[in-house]
């Protein structure tokens, strides 16, 4: 039988099965060898909630999302061509978003009465049997019982050797994607470094599945996906809390401090820790505190002494963190507060990605305590938008909150990164000198209304600071009415301030007076440039800007959104974004708002598009 | 250094007659005696009366939010080990609201000195009882008494695995004197309680150990080495009867016989703390004051950097551009 190779532009595989399937690693081993070969490509893993949920259940269902192609990849895809699954409760789980006419690749051993009835699949039923899934093309291998007996003789366990099911599948798929097996067989080489047996059982299952695609008749198509046009140099695959980790260790280095990290465990911001406590040779100081205050407070102690002062959390974690910004704000010391967003309120959905923080972010403390905000767009803008909130900590003596999400934090991208040498300094003045005569004042400030960082240690700059209103210049305590108001101003200058400081707003795509801006922030970025992309291709007089310094905004904001007849402003919350916007500059702006823990999907954003240019 | 250079332009501003003073003016004398600079010492505080304490002195200082300030130092001091830094809290601040970071401060053993102090009373709130408030205690929130049990406070930093604790009162200064130079003197955390009295909303709590007629029969002051004693002419000693403490009239005991305090067993220090009975109930032991517990462990920031040096002479210092590309890469022509 011949078997015909077909030249597609963009493929979305989904990996599929239990989360003890070993989903992720063969999803991510695909990901690294289709970047490796040169495709564009973007990723999402989708984890059940619990670590364990019991085997063969809905409830423990692990995904793994990849869209890889020839041309630019902006999001991992929003309906399926291919979902690989490894028992009935993946193919349930996951059906809906396979196109139709998409393969289904089954683990037949996944699709016994066990399986189907831990899927409630009612009695008797099995879907790759009863021509429910006519409108796909399935294919179905009883991957069990191959593994099984390419490790024949092995001398490995059963269990042992059904763990290298993924293997087989991610062999199969290298086959049917003509792509070498070299990268994952050096992964293997290394992971196993220290149970050679098991280098042997894997590399051996994993060219099981290569050579069952080509020696079975079953399989009468391949696929090809040509490398991607993408701007010339060097990249690598990163996710976004790495690159989060990264650009917080790039301040450090460029700011000349050392990096302290206050955190407490929790979805989805722990890998940021994770990544963070592996570096200790750059002099980084995690610190896991016994709960999230502590883990903020501590980072306003590290602040206080002259290094970078970095706490993270998600939403719930944040909230816990309130008292203490206010705290920072009116010490007026530099502090990043990360926050990778997660479906909320309360515990809310700690696995799914939700925007629902931005308003907790920019107004969520007691009094008039303005901060700045800034939010990352994509998994590898992370590594800028951190790197910015650290800048404007310190060089404008502020409490920085940087907005992640769940989405980006945990997707992957290729970047092209930075080397150091291209990465500007921050600028770090510590105090060295009394500045008023032969007095310190620890509140008098400069033309950006910022004051000096006096750190322990400097003779004749001892002062105290604390959270009480202070006299203006001199730092005592005042509850003078004149000052109070006084104060308050002049920390909302000092926050205002800031946008003399960051870009102007630009727009991403289409022109500067079309009918429709759609105005996004943070992780939305690559569905809304796709979906724009699309309608501009098709001719509508679409534009599309993507902020991502929240607050203050870029001073131009106001005059570019007041060129266009329509603002859209898409977010995956209830109207947060739209909220300040309508506020600040009295536009009528429409909301487009989805608040499911899913991503925007490129059709949604054009159908809303659509209906304003009726 | 001399106390009039900790002196700072603000105002003090304790109710009159509070104890407060009293220990402000005791840490102002003991700290020039100690060798630091000013520059390098570092006084932070959460929220009550005793936590306005850093505005007082003239040191480096941080007036924090309630019940933080263990929090705050450990950032502080993860990151400047150089530095001597102390810190001032209450009942509710360290007990309370603050307990969480208080006791995780203890077992890492942070090098800080930690100047608890206790009036059995929410004094800024205006009059509310607090954790060290005893049972039965009629307050502004407790108009029919008390019913919470109390925290012992010295009991309750042995079981944090405390490394230094003392316990003092504002109005015996020559022994807080000495036990402030003891807790600075220890490299790691050391607590103090300083039993202070509130005089406008819990006077008197603890003048059954302060006054005259009464302090000698109620009070009991450990010294390292030295047997316990205690009574007129200490005519009481104390003896170990299995792991119960026993009082007995020295007229019929040989002092050989007695307790000889050593701050280093955990196990008695144990046993001292619980000698917690109310002073005024019949047969009470007499309340302990001193150093209760003393011992060396490793320091949490000395820890902290010396994996980091440790690591970093393995692996040898981080180069940026080596992390910024990873192990992977690959290029597009």
């Amino acid at each position: 039988m011949s078997i015909d190779t077909e030249i597609k532009e963009d493929v979305t595989i989904m990996f599929a099965g239990d989360s003890g399937d070993g989903i992720q690693l063969a999803g991510t081993q695909f990901t690294d060898t289709a970047a490796l070969f040169g495709n564009d490509i973007s990723t999402f893993p989708n984890f059940p909630a619990e670590i364990r949920a019991p085997q063969g259940t809905l409830a423990g269902v692990s995904g793994f999302q990849l869209h890889f192609g020839s041309v630019e990849m902006n999001t991992p895809g929003d309906a399926l061509d291919v979902l690989v699954v490894m028992n009935a409760a993946a193919l349930k789980a996951n059906l809906k978003s396979l196109k139709k006419g998409g393969i289904i690749l089954a683990n037949s051993d996944g699709f016994d009465p066990k399986n189907l009835k831990l899927a409630k699949y009612p009695e008797g039923v099995n879907p790759l049997k009863d021509g429910s899934l006519d409108a796909y093309r399935i294919f179905e291998i009883d991957v069990t019982k191959h593994t099984k007996s390419a490790l024949a003789g092995s001398g490995l366990g059963t269990k042992e050797a059904e763990r290298s099911k993924n293997m087989f599948v991610l062999g199969f798929i290298y086959w049917m994607y003509h792509r070498n097996m070299d990268h994952s067989i050096r992964f293997i080489e290394e992971k196993f470094k220290k149970r050679p047996e098991l280098i042997e059982a894997n590399i051996k299952v994993l060219k099981a599945g290569y050579n069952f695609g080509e020696t079975s008749e079953a399989f009468n198509s391949r696929y090809e996906v040509k490398a991607a046009t993408m701007p010339k140099g060097t990249y690598r695959g990163v996710m976004g809390n790495q690159a989060t980790a990264l650009g917080l260790i790039t301040a450090a280095e460029k700011s000349g401090l050392t990096l302290f990290y206050g955190s407490y465990p929790i979805t989805p911001a722990s890998d940021v820790l994770h990544e963070l406590s592996k570096h200790k040779n750059f002099g980084v100081k995690t610190f896991q505190a016994e709960d999230e205050i502590a883990a903020i407070c501590a980072a306003i102690g590290a602040s206080f002494g002259g290094s970078l002062g970095v706490t993270a959390s998600s939403g719930p974690g944040i909230a816990l963190k309130t008292e203490a910004i206010g705290l920072a704000l009116m010490l007026e010391l530099p502090l990043v507060i990360i926050n990778v967003q997660r479906g909320g309120p309360s515990t809310g959905m700690p696995t799914k990605t939700e925007q629902a923080d931005l308003l907790q972010a920019v107004y969520g403390r007691n009094g008039e305590a303005p901060v700045a905000v800034v939010a990352a767009s994509t998994p590898s803008d992370c590594f800028k938008m951190v790197f910015e909130a650290c800048r404007i900590a310190i060089e404008h003596m502020t409490p920085v909150i940087f907005l992640s999400d769940g989405y980006i934090a945990n997707g992957a991208e290729p970047w092209r990164f930075p080397k150091s040498n291209e990465i500007e300094n921050i600028d770090v003045r510590f105090a060295r000198e009394k500045n008023k005569g032969d007095k310190f004042m620890p509140y008098l400030r400069d033309e950006k209304l910022v004051r000096p960082w006096a750190i322990p240690g400097v003779p004749g700059l001892e002062h105290r600071i604390g959270g009480i209103e202070k006299e203006d210049v001199t730092g005592n305590i005042s509850y003078d009415p004149d000052n109070h108001e006084h104060m308050v101003k002049t920390r909302a200058a000092k926050i205002e301030k800031i946008a003399d400081f960051i870009p102007l707003q630009q727009i991403d795509n289409g022109s500067a007076d079309a009918e429709v801006l759609i105005l996004g922030w943070g992780g939305t970025y690559g569905a809304l440039k796709n979906a724009t992309a699309e309608l501009v291709a098709e001719g509508k007089s679409v534009a599309h800007a993507h902020l991502k310094y929240m607050h203050p905004f870029p001073k131009n904001l106001g005059d570019l959104l007041r060129n266009h007849k329509h603002v859209l402003i898409p977010e995956l919350n209830n109207g947060q974004l739209i909220k300040m916007i309508r506020d600040k500059f009295l536009i009528d702006a429409k909301g487009l708002n989805k608040i499911q823990g899913l991503p925007f999907y490129t059709a949604d954003i054009k159908n809303a598009v659509n209906q304003l240019l009726k | 250094m001399t106390p009039k250079d900790l002196v700072t332009d603000q105002e003090v501003r304790w109710c009159p007659g509070c104890g407060d003073y009293s220990i402000l003016k005791q840490v102002q004398t003991v700290i020039p005696e100690l060798g630091l600079k000013r520059e390098n010492i570092v006084f932070i505080s959460g929220i009550g009366c005793s936590s306005r304490f850093p505005y007082y002195m003239e040191t480096y200082g941080m007036h924090s939010i309630h019940g933080r300030a263990t929090a705050i130092a450990s950032g502080l001091k993860s990151v400047r080990n150089d530095l001597s830094v102390w810190l001032v809290t209450g009942d509710g601040d360290s007990m309370s609201i603050g307990g969480n970071h208080f006791i995780h401060l203890l077992r890492r053993n942070f090098d800080v000195n930690i100047l608890l102090f206790n009036n059995e009373i929410y004094g800024l709130t205006k009059g509310q009882y607090s954790p060290t408030s005893h049972e039965g205690q009629i307050t502004k929130s407790s108009p029919y008494g008390v019913i919470d049990h109390a925290f012992n406070p010295v009991a309750l930093c042995l079981g944090a695995d405390a490394t230094f604790v003392a316990r003092a009162m504002d109005r015996d200064p020559i022994q807080l004197r000495d036990v402030l130079k003891r807790a600075h003197l220890h490299k790691g955390s050391s607590v103090l309680e300083i039993y202070q009295n509130c005089n406008v909303f819990n006077d008197g709590a603890f003048e059954i150990f302060t006054e005259k007629a009464t302090k000698k029969l109620t009070t009991l002051f450990v010294n390292q080495g030295q047997p316990l004693l205690f009574g007129e002419n200490n005519n009481k000693g104390i003896i170990l009867d299995g792991f119960h403490a026993r009082v007995v009239d020295m007229e019929q005991t040989s002092a050989n016989d007695l307790w000889i305090h050593d701050e280093k067993d955990r196990i008695k220090a144990g046993i001292l703390a619980r000698m917690f009975d109310d002073p005024s109930s019949e047969g009470a032991m007499p309340r302990p004051f001193g150093v209760f517990y003393a011992e060396s462990r490793p320091c949490y920031e000395d820890l902290l950097n010396n994996q980091i040096a440790e690591i970093t002479s393995k692996r040898g210092k981080g180069n940026l551009d080596d992390i910024l590309k990873g192990n992977s890469v690959w290029e597009i022509q």
